[in-house]
């Protein structure tokens, strides 16, 4: 089972907070892979907030490959951040000549560009880098975003962590998410390791979707050239949000609504009723199945949780104004806030979402039977 | 046959007959039940006449010959007269003297039943007992990744939907702007597929109805019911109880003139239409109504005359193109209940079956597709038709599906397929493995008239004599001495029985596969087949 941590923060936090707070939970996870989210950095990534950065891993050759392709474009490196590694690896990790963390300054040709086109162009560079790599394995690319940095790997995470000496490189971030395994559903792969991340949007998931094939199915057939990889049956949750948050411009609790429907019993005497009932129709394509805690980030830093219909899997939400965490197991909470009101700690069940908006002034905690936030 | 008998070229023995009746003189009472019930009069009685000779050893008794007679049953082998295996002989018999037993070879049958230059006709199913369906297991067990469910405690949301759903996007602006929405309908994806009033007795039909009507308003299934082409009771017409009914349109419009002039008169909306191109056990052939069942009722209810034959045409005659059968048709029956009702085509399953679905996917109007396997029951065929027209299921439905997932459109128009569904008795393990290719629903006559009503036919022709109205267990006859053996409630009772079967069955394969928040349809990496060709062509894992 995937163990998850995260944390959003007033103060930047070093990721390995997290990954202490994912070995605090290692009995419920097998140690053999991590997956790191961080945005809203601090450290030598504050001062440069609207350079996108390039996360991933690269060979000497595959590095090659990428400073050509960037020079290609116009993309001059702005910021790059050496992680310095001992000879050997970890027991299980493999050899990497580069991971990569590097800040750009956008194209000359790119300054004019609405925000949203050079969102949309920075998609495609990862894409492409991606595919690059792919005949190889010579570049894999988690991420080409401002202001969010992914690391992925194999082996215990605490162990991975302290190899890649994180601490001493300065990564901090207010958001950060991490998880404790390497995707096992399928084949391995890096790229079906979580923390997910797709145009500002990033989640990871405990459990697995049996639902699966009919929502990748679906999610393939929008036209968006965004929705590729399924090497994990988790990818498709941010996928979903993404489609649910672009597509169709709905608020986050209609995610909810949309993964996990309510029964038409209690659909029936909702106060959104028919506006419900046709997102369970048309989006019926995308209803989940299977055990699944869904931890999520959106654009805007605002984090969440969210279970399955019958909330299979484990979930807790506390801590104070200025810094909550969002854990598998209050043994995770309880190394990275301890100082927290435990009595106000939050399990959200089956209907529920919790969520902390950017300002992190409280856990906001919506129902399925509630109305929607807005209409939509 | 008699010392004088004359033997021509369709003279048959006992022998030459598919079905040969066994009968125990021991054991026989003469009560005559056997040759009352049978059906097609094969047996009748019997005067056996023997004779005697007693030889002593010695020579002072000289031989004698003695004459005696007896009485029993004698089976008939004129073509007109051969036994179809019915076996209800058997089940009126008081004392088990009398049985019919397959003859274990080829039987000289076939060559001679076209007497009068007429090829045979029946009811029934294609004659193959084998079947794809069921050699698809369900391979992906949920147990550690994710754990199994439970199928008596979890709950399960099976239902599914019929009516055009609109893309989510599409859906959220004509609901903002207040625009048409097609209906769409949440029913249970086991729907009664058409079977008409005429071709079913009375007493089956109001016992379906019954059972469907208790499934829905007792055990809060949305069970869906297809009247096939027949019409429709006009009681039924104006009663609650037809939101509950699909009403099926089919080439003869029979019926549609009631039906037409009831909808002023209508409580309530019918569940869908459905309009019947064509039909899996005989595609491109009409429907058939053999006059022995077009009673004074029947005619009524479907405005012709009584005791004529009614051949629907093979297609709908006032349409020449598929531009105006299907849009046109659908659109005027969406008119005629002001676009409340979905409307819907049923074709038989056909390589050409994509062209009419790429047609529907750019009509608006078009609510779903229901397409009929070759494995599709009747009432009335042509036996060639039945053996050898039409296209599998399988791979005609998976075909189409993954069709519409190229376009994006998949379950926006909810494909329901049929046709062989249940035909070893698999009912659930069918159904879920047709739903995981990628069917909305499926469709399903032949299993329901088996498991209500203790239909006796089989795909090793046994029976099968629905197109005369004989038919012994008085599901498909009009004549009242017949339907009156089946008792209505007592259909009703199993129908509820093997739909809660089914319930369970198929809850007993989702759980496992860890579903339970929607149907599983297009689940395709949950099955598995031990034949790699059909793998390879359905886009299933092979499995040894």
């Amino acid at each position: 089972m995937c163990r998850l941590f995260a944390v959003t923060s007033d103060t930047p936090l070093s990721p390995m907070k997290a990954l202490e707070a994912l070995d605090a939970m290692r009995e419920g996870h097998d140690g053999s892979g991590v997956g790191l989210f961080m945005r809203d950095l601090g450290g030598p990534f504050a001062a440069i907030k609207g350079a996108p950065i390039l996360s991933g891993i690269f060979t000497d050759a595959g590095l090659k490959k990428l400073d050509t392709l960037m020079m290609d474009i116009g993309f001059m490196t702005k910021y790059r951040m050496g992680i310095q590694l001992p000879e050997t690896p970890p027991a299980g990790t493999p050899p990497r000549d580069i991971y990569l963390i590097r800040a750009y300054d956008y194209p000359r040709t790119w300054e004019n560009l609405a925000e949203e086109e050079k969102h949309r162009r920075l998609l495609k560079v990862r894409l492409q880098l991606r595919e690059m790599g792919e005949a190889e394995g010579d570049m894999i690319v988690f991420s080409f975003w401002p202001d969010v940095i992914m690391i992925k790997e194999i082996g215990d995470p605490l162990t991975v962590g302290r190899y890649m000496d994180l601490d001493r490189h300065g990564i901090t971030a207010r958001i950060i998410m991490a998880q404790g395994r390497q995707n096992t559903n399928y084949a391995i792969n890096l790229y079906a390791c979580h923390p997910f991340f797709l145009e500002g949007f990033a989640t990871m998931t405990n459990g697995e979707n049996t639902a699966f094939i009919p929502v990748k199915e679906f999610l393939e057939s929008r036209g968006f050239d965004g929705y590729i990889g399924f090497q994990s049956d988790s990818e498709v949750f941010v996928h979903i949000l993404h489609y649910i948050s672009t597509f169709l411009d709905l608020p986050l609790d209609a995610y909810k609504h949309i993964i996990t429907p309510l029964p038409d019993e209690a659909l029936n005497s909702h106060a959104d009723a028919s506006v419900l009932r046709i997102l369970k129709q048309s989006c019926r394509r995308l209803i989940i199945d299977g055990p699944n805690c869904i931890i999520g980030n959106l654009p805007d830093g605002t984090l969440f949780m969210a279970q399955d219909s019958k909330k299979l899997r484990p979930g807790i939400v506390g801590g104070k104004p200025g810094v909550w965490a969002f854990s598998s197991e209050v043994c995770g909470l309880d190394t990275v806030i301890p100082d927290r009101d435990k009595s106000k700690d939050f399990q959200p069940m089956h209907l529920d979402m919790a969520m902390v908006g950017p300002d992190r002034k409280e856990v906001k905690v919506c129902r399925q039977t509630d109305r929607l936030s807005r209409q939509a | 046959m008699s010392a004088n008998g004359q033997i021509i070229p369709s003279s048959l023995s006992i022998s030459d007959l598919p079905w040969q009746i066994r009968w125990d003189q021991d054991k026989c009472t003469l009560c005559g039940s056997c040759t009352a019930v049978c059906p097609v009069n094969a047996i009748e009685l019997g005067v056996f006449r023997k004779r005697e000779i007693t030889a002593g050893l010695g020579l002072a008794e000289k031989p004698s010959s003695s004459q005696s007679i007896r009485y029993g049953i004698r089976q008939r082998t004129s073509p007109a007269y051969a036994c179809v295996g019915c076996a209800m002989c058997s089940m009126v018999c008081p004392n088990d003297a009398i049985s019919p037993v397959r003859n274990d070879g080829s039987d000289k049958l076939r060559y001679h039943i076209n007497q009068g230059g007429q090829p045979r006709s029946r009811g029934g199913r294609r004659n193959d007992p084998s079947g794809l369906l069921d050699q698809i297991k369900f391979i992906r067990i949920s147990m550690l990744t994710d754990p199994a469910l439970d199928a008596g405690r979890h709950t399960f949301d099976v239902n599914t939907l019929l009516g055009r759903v609109l893309e989510p996007r599409d859906a959220l602006k004509h609901q903002r702007e207040h625009g048409w929405m097609p209906p769409v309908r949440e029913i249970y994806p086991l729907v009664i597929g058409g079977m008409s009033f005429g071709a079913l007795s009375p007493t089956m039909w109001e016992g379906l109805q019954m059972g469907v009507a208790y499934l829905n308003e007792e055990m809060g299934m949305p069970v869906r019911i297809c009247t096939g082409e027949g019409g429709c009771p006009p009681r039924l017409l104006r009663s609650r109880f037809l939101k509950y009914v699909i009403l099926q349109i089919a080439s003869g419009y029979f019926g549609w003139d009631e039906i037409i002039h009831a909808i002023p008169e209508m409580k309530e909306d019918p569940c869908a239409i459905e309009i019947k191109y064509g039909q899996g056990a005989k595609p491109g052939d009409g429907g058939l109504l053999m006059w022995h069942k077009v009673n004074r009722l029947i005619a009524a209810i479907r405005g012709v005359p009584e005791r004529v034959s009614l051949p629907s045409p093979p297609t709908h005659q006032t349409q020449y193109s598929i531009e105006e059968s299907v849009a046109k048709m659908i659109q005027s029956m969406s008119m005629a209940w002001g676009f409340r009702v979905p409307v819907y085509p049923k074709i038989s399953a056909t390589s050409t079956s994509l062209a009419v679905l790429n047609n529907l996917t750019r009509n608006p109007y078009a609510a779903g597709l229901a397409i009929d396997g070759e494995d599709g029951g009747t009432g009335a065929a042509y036996n060639v038709s039945m053996n050898h027209m039409g296209h599998p299921i399988a791979s005609n439905l998976r075909d189409c599906y993954l069709n519409l997932v190229k376009v994006g459109k998949q379950n926006e128009i909810p494909l329901f397929a049929g046709g062989g569904v249940g035909k070893n008795g698999n009912l659930a393990a069918n159904a879920a493995a047709l739903i995981m290719m990628g069917a909305s629903g499926v469709q399903t006559g032949k299993y329901i008239m088996q498991a209500a009503a203790g239909c006796l036919g089989s795909e090793q022709d046994r029976c099968n004599i629905c197109n005369i109205g004989l038919c012994p267990k008085g599901i498909a006859s009009q004549d009242p001495r017949i339907y009156r053996r089946l008792d209505a409630e007592k259909v009703a009772e199993r129908v509820v029985d093997l739909y809660l079967a089914f319930d369970m069955e198929l809850r007993k394969i989702l759980a496992p596969l860890g579903r339970s928040t929607s149907l599983p349809i297009g689940m395709s990496d949950a099955l598995g087949i031990n034949d790699y060709h059909a793998a390879e062509r359905l886009g299933i894992r092979y499995v040894v």
